[in-house]
Order: structure tokens, then C-alpha cells, then sequence
């Protein structure tokens, strides 16, 4: 049974159609990337699985569990985590609260220590500045803060959505070695990415996406290779 | 250890000389009617900062909440321990009072964040300014409404609780309502204290930042703004439970208008939001400078106002902006900062 499976989703904003019948599967252990342009539909796929959009058609399972029945602050419980689109930091809170946050939804005080410190391991950064207020972190460290702190719900499958908007080209390899790094212990990862160049390098499997629909699927490998991918989304010719 | 003992013990103090020197009558009335505002105003102030300060939303009527409280605790003390012409005679002994007139004040409180759920149903489906528009209607719909009822008074007022106090002094002549005060003043820090400090007190600050974050982390946004909104009318409630039992033992609508949800608000702005400290020290100062501009009487209002644009033009953060003073002070730290603060950094 797939992690996570969206059969023929269908989602609009207002009238807007956003979601054309979207369906995909991720299989646990794996990093998913969709790809795609600008108002393909990249965000709006990762909002109708972290319950902030309903789908007006179409199943999202979880695990064979429809989770259509659930609100967006139930679903963290599911095991799904969701680094938003701009990382969504509380600006005001510390580095410390920030985390405490992500770990809202869990009363296990023990496990929330252990996973404190593994974030710390997975960015020392994090650690450094721990009781400084977060809205004076670097672009790059609030991006850092963002992961962490979805990654202290220990979720089972992290949505990521464009974790390398805005940064310098040195930080965004940084960011994706870590993607790799948390992939790599054991959380299944649906990554979404303007920089198609890395999400290939790092996911297993990817997804293209054109105004609101799913018009090519493949390893990543298979994509690289592709030439409609290396003339639209790698710029090669 | 005695670094621990330290806050009980100046609370205990401060107890001790409040109600000690008001029973001793080294405190003369005047003084005892200022403490006894003091109070007021700190239950109002630190409750209001709830959701101006910590929830980052906006509500402009809680002195209609106040009055809510103060009626219906007042309805109730004069029907079990006063001579009314609505009510009757007494239906309960006085000596009963002590327990029974707190318990009356917080089944105000009760009263109040009920009316203050029937507020946040609908005011909390969308963000923004929707709560400070209806939280103002609120105002005048609660003054209103009472205004025109006439079995509590309608506009001339509701009183009768005189001698409520007077029965309870009579069985034992204590100053019970500023202890009442006292205790309720320092319930609701220590409430206050514990619930932004819980972790469903970190949702509400959560929500201030960035609520769809928060509802991305597994906060019931809906569910937490209701609880704090209700917390928040409830201990307004309660401090209109304690007015209304104040000197003169009298209230009328028109002292819960916008103007009393106004000092209220002043009172959060000046100290700063999402400060506990700052607010209780703002009560404190607002009304001591409101008995001290008394003499300037109606012209009181023109000082009051140009002050907060002072405040607003050189501190726009308050007084101690959203610090409590264990920040600004580190050595009281270990007295009362934030838990987690003194806990050594494990670097």
C-alpha cells in the first residue's frame, strides 16, 4: 500500500479550477518531487494533503486512510508534516519556541528531547542561536527553522514546498543535502521544487505538472533523460 | 530554595499590609477605594492582554463583559443576602455570604465567557478586524439591553449590594472584598502565567504569528482563539463581579461603556503587549495618575489621550513591550522569568 495516494483530485479556489484530476502515489522511503511552473498547481496539491484545501472530487489517502474526513491541524497527527510555501515561521518566538511548536501535537517529552536533539545534529545553526527571535534569522536559517520545526511533529511523510525559494545558490545545495539527510533516516519526503535541477538530483521519482494537471511521471532519472523536461524545466536545448 | 519562596512571600507581604493596614485603618478609605480600583484594573488589564496581546486579535468591548458579571453576581448576592424590593427578603443567612459572594462573582465570571462564546462563534470564522467591529457593537448591545431592562434598574441602576457588604461585615468586620480583590487580581496572573506558558497557550501565540503555520503543527486554531476569548470574558466578568460590589455597592450601565473598554485597552497598550508584568505595573500606574489628574475632573480625559499619543510616539511597543520584567532585570530571573529561561543552555 502506497504512503500517500491522490486519486483524481479535483480542487478549485473560488471558481478557479486549480486541479485538473490530479493522481499520484508515494511509496514510504521515498522522495516524490513534483515539478512544474508557476500556477501549475504545485502548492495547491500540497494544500489539499495537509487538509488546508478540500478536494472538491477525488480521494487523498493516507496509508489507505481517506483523509477527507480530517481537518489540517488532525492530519499533523496522521503523521504528515508541511513545511509551508515562504516557511510560515512564527517571527516573534525564539528558535526554541519555534520547535516547541512543531512538537505541539506530541506529549511523549522524552521523544520530543531526542528529536531536539537530532534537529540540533541536523543543524547546528539551529543550536547556535536557539533563544534568538526567529524573524532575525538569515533567509537560509529561517528555511533551516522551517524544516526542523516540521520535522519535531516526527511525521512519517514531510511535504516541503519550494525550500530553496530565495536563497543563494551555495545554501540551496546545503538545503537538499539535508532533504537527502532526513530521507535517508527514514521519513518519506513529497518534495516541491521551481528548481527542477536539484529536486531530480535528490528525488527517486518525480511528477510534472501543467496547469492544474499531471502530464508526466517517472523516475527521476527518466525525467532528467526527457527531452519535453530538459527543454521546459532544465533549460537544455 | 528561598530564591523561590521569594515571590510567594512579597505576594504574602503585600496581602498583609493591603488588607492588615485597611482593617487597622492605617489605610483610610480613599486609600482602601484606590487599592481596591488597583485590583480592578489588574484583572482587567492582564485578561484583555489574552487577546489583544498574546492572540494578536483585537476585541474593543470588555467592559461589557464586566458588566455582565457585575450584574448578574450582583442579581444574585442581593437575592440571597438582601432586602429587595424585587426580590424579597434574604433567602440565606449572611453568615453564608463569605463562602457564597465569591461564588456568586464567579458564577459572573461564568456568565460573561458564556456571552463571550456567543461572541466568538461567529467572530472568529474569519481574522482581522471583524472581532474589534462586533467586540464594539457588543458594547453597545450589552449596555443597551440593560438600559432597558427595568426590573434591575434600567438606566438609573441596579443597587443593593451595599448591603450585601454591610450584612457580611456585620457577622465578621473584615475587609473581605479587598481580600476577594487581592486574590482575584493574583488568580488571574498566576492563570493568565500558566496558560500562555502551557503549550496550548504557545498555540495562542502561534496563531498571532502565522495562523495557518500553527494549524500546520496540529493547533486547533478555532478551538484554541474560542478557549482563550472565554478565559478572557470570564475573568472580565469576574472583575465586574467585584465592582459591582465596590463602594457605594451601585452600578448603572452607563459605567460599562465604551470609554471603561477603552481604559482597559489603554491599559494593555501602555504595558505592553503580551507582558504580564508590564500590565500589572500599568494597572498600577493608570490608577494612581487617574486618582492624581481627579482634580483636573472632565479635562483628565485631554491629558489621559495626549499621554497614550506619547507613549505611542516614544515607546510604541509599551512599557515593556512583550518583556516580562525577569528580561529587563536578569537577576530577578530566578524570582519570576520564564521557566525555560534559568534552565541552563546545554551547549
Amino acid at each position: 500500500m502506497p504512503m500517500l495516494e491522490l486519486q483524481d483530485v479535483h480542487a478549485y479556489y473560488g471558481n478557479i479550477h486549480a486541479l485538473k484530476g490530479i493522481s499520484l502515489t508515494v511509496e514510504e522511503g521515498e522522495i516524490v518531487t513534483l515539478i512544474g511552473a508557476n500556477g501549475a498547481g504545485k502548492t495547491t496539491t500540497l494544500r489539499t494533503i495537509s487538509g488546508l484545501l478540500k478536494p472538491r472530487q477525488g480521494k487523498v489517502y493516507l496509508e489507505g486512510e481517506d483523509l477527507d474526513q480530517y481537518k489540517a491541524h488532525e492530519i499533523v497527527y496522521k503523521g504528515v508534516a508541511m513545511v509551508p510555501e515562504g516557511r510560515g515561521i512564527f517571527a516573534k518566538l525564539t528558535v526554541a519556541e519555534n520547535l516547541d511548536m512543531g512538537a505541539y501535537s506530541r506529549r511523549d517529552k522524552k521523544g520530543i528531547a531526542e528529536d531536539l536533539e537530532r534537529v540540533f545534529e541536523l543543524f547546528p545553526r539551529l543550536k547556535e542561536r536557539r533563544n534568538q527571535v526567529a524573524g532575525t534569522l538569515s533567509g537560509g536559517e529561517q528555511q533551516m527553522l522551517a524544516t526542523a520545526r516540521a520535522l519535531m511533529a516526527r511525521p512519517r511523510l514531510l511535504l516541503m514546498d519550494e525550500p530553496s525559494m530565495g536563497l543563494a545558490p551555495v545554501l540551496v545545495e546545503d538545503v537538499f543535502d539535508r532533504i537527502m539527510e532526513i530521507n535517508h533516516e527514514g521519513t518519506t519526503i513529497l518534495l516541491v521544487e521551481q528548481n527542477a535541477h536539484m529536486a531530480l538530483q535528490v528525488a527517486h521519482r518525480g511528477y510534472v505538472l501543467q496547469t492544474g494537471e499531471i502530464v508526466l511521471g517517472d523516475t527521476a532519472d527518466g525525467l532528467r533523460q526527457n527531452p519535453m523536461v530538459q527543454k521546459a524545466y532544465l533549460g537544455m536545448e | 530554595m528561598s530564591k523561590k519562596l521569594a515571590v510567594p512571600l512579597l505576594v504574602l507581604a503585600l496581602f498583609v499590609i493591603i488588607v492588615g493596614g485597611s482593617w487597622l485603618r492605617i489605610f483610610n478609605e480613599y486609600w482602601q477605594v484606590v487599592f481596591f480600583y488597583i485590583g480592578i484594573n489588574i484583572i482587567m488589564a492582564v485578561s484583555l492582554n489574552l487577546i489583544n496581546g498574546y492572540m494578536g486579535e483585537f476585541s474593543c468591548g470588555h467592559a461589557a463583559f464586566m458588566a455582565v458579571g457585575a450584574y448578574v453576581s450582583g442579581i444574585l448576592t442581593v437575592w440571597w443576602f438582601a432586602e429587595d424590593k424585587v426580590f424579597g427578603p434574604p433567602v440565606l443567612p449572611a453568615s453564608l455570604g463569605i463562602l457564597l459572594v465569591p461564588v456568586a462573582i464567579l458564577i459572573g465570571g461564568l456568565a460573561a465567557s458564556f456571552v463571550g462564546l456567543l461572541i466568538a462563534i461567529p467572530s472568529f470564522r474569519t481574522r482581522g478586524d471583524y472581532l474589534a467591529i462586533i467586540t464594539l457593537a457588543v458594547n453597545y448591545i450589552v449596555k443597551s439591553a440593560i438600559e432597558n431592562m427595568e426590573i434591575i434598574g434600567g438606566p438609573r441602576g441596579f443597587l443593593g449590594m451595599q448591603r450585601v457588604m454591610n450584612a457580611i461585615t456585620a457577622v465578621l468586620d473584615i475587609p473581605w472584598l479587598l481580600i476577594w480583590t487581592f486574590i482575584g487580581g493574583i488568580g488571574t496572573i498566576i492563570l493568565i502565567q500558566r496558560f500562555v506558558s502551557s503549550t496550548f497557550g504557545k498555540g495562542v501565540m502561534a496563531i498571532r504569528e502565522d495562523e495557518v503555520a500553527a494549524g500546520l503543527m496540529g493547533v486547533n486554531t478555532r478551538w484554541v482563539k474560542l478557549i482563550a476569548f472565554m478565559v478572557s470574558c470570564g475573568l472580565a466578568g469576574v472583575a465586574g463581579g467585584l465592582f459591582a460590589h465596590g463602594p457605594g455597592g451601585y452600578i448603572n450601565p452607563g459605567m460599562f461603556t465604551i470609554l471603561k473598554s477603552t481604559e482597559a485597552m489603554v491599559m494593555v497598550y501602555l504595558g505592553g503587549m503580551g507582558s504580564i508584568s508590564g500590565n500589572v505595573l500599568s494597572a498600577v500606574f493608570f490608577t494612581l495618575l487617574l486618582e492624581m489628574l481627579r482634580p483636573l475632573g472632565v479635562y483628565k480625559w485631554v491629558v489621559i489621550p495626549l499621554l497614550l499619543v506619547l507613549m505611542m510616539l516614544f515607546r510604541p511597543s509599551g512599557l515593556m513591550g512583550s518583556r516580562e520584567l525577569g528580561d529587563v532585570f536578569p537577576q530577578l530571573r530566578a524570582w519570576f522569568g520564564k521557566e525555560e529561561e534559568y534552565a541552563p543552555a546545554s551547549n
